[in-house]
């Protein structure tokens, strides 16, 4: 990633717990994407990704920054929050692994696969996190390819 | 099998989408987990959920599901079915419970995402 500048970037805050306005984000990124007349099947593993990510930063976070650019050849979204952090991130990968209270599960959140979907459908993923400070996100989507 | 047959089998009510009951669902799913439908389905699918709040409607939107039928009698409230009218999501309620709702769309031929190609 040189000095290359994206066509487009959409830079947007998230309020953690407020499920009101939850996944609106990630709506206007899927709207924006239609636009450009990317292939639905890439839309899709790009905006579900999105959805988790954004979701993530709702129900374990304070609140966070949601920033997609659009390359000619990929998408980079980066989710930045304030918030718990994560302390062990390899278990945070596990299919299974939750922490999210019963509230969060009622809604039909909450079953641990979505950092698992993540990389599922991202072609890289990072997540740099410190505990009591917050997590970063970081993936990126290649236009020719499957995850 | 299309929504207007879904619609009849289930006794379903429309709450939106009465003019999007020609749309053929590729494949059925049951789930009260959005982590499982984000995760596991095909786009679309026909989701059957008890769940009715408005991330069940931008789950939908996300992993380009076809519709939802809500089922044992729930029913989303006004803004949640306005949400999914402007996302052109049909939504169907009906009485049946989930394990007999599905049982009625198997038994016509209806099958999982896991059992198509
Ligand atoms: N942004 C974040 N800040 C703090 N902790 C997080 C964050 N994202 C994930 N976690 C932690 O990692 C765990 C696993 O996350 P993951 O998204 O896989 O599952 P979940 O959010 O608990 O459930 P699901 O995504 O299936 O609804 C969470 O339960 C939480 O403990
Ligand atoms: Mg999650």
């Amino acid at each position: 990633m040189s000095g290359e500048q994206p066509f487009i970037e959409i830079k947007r805050s998230i309020a953690g717990g407020d499920f009101a306005i939850a996944g609106n984000i990630s709506s206007e990124t899927k709207t924006i994407l239609q636009q450009t007349g990317l292939p639905p099947v890439f839309i899709r593993r790009v905006v579900i990704a999105c959805y988790e990510a954004e979701m993530n930063v709702v129900i374990h976070a304070y609140r966070g920054t949601f920033t997609t650019q659009i390359y000619s050849d990929r998408i980079l979204v980066v989710v930045d929050d304030e918030g718990p952090g994560i302390p062990d991130v390899s278990l945070a990968f596990q299919e299974g692994y939750s922490t999210a209270p019963p509230h969060i599960r009622e809604m039909g959140f909450g079953a641990g696969y979505g950092l698992s979907n993540m990389k599922k459908c991202s072609n890289q993923i990072a997540v740099d996190t410190r505990v009591g400070e917050g997590t970063r996100v970081t993936m990126v989507f290649y236009l020719n390819s499957s995850p | 099998m299309t929504l207007r047959e879904v619609k009849d089998l289930l006794q379903a009510d429309v709450l939106t989408g009465q003019d999007l009951l020609d749309l053929e669902p590729s494949s059925f799913c049951g789930s009260d987990l959005l982590s499982d439908v984000l995760a596991f389905t095909k786009e679309k699918t026909l989701l059957l959920s008890g769940l009715t709040n408005s991330q069940v409607i931008r789950t939908a939107e996300m992993s380009d599901l076809i519709g939802i039928v809500f089922v044992r009698g729930k029913k989303p409230d006004s803004a949640t079915v306005e949400l999914a009218a402007i996302k052109k999501i049909p939504l169907l309620a009906t009485r049946l419970p989930m394990f007999e709702a599905c049982g009625r769309l198997y038994q016509k031929g209806a099958r999982g995402c896991s059992e198509i190609k």
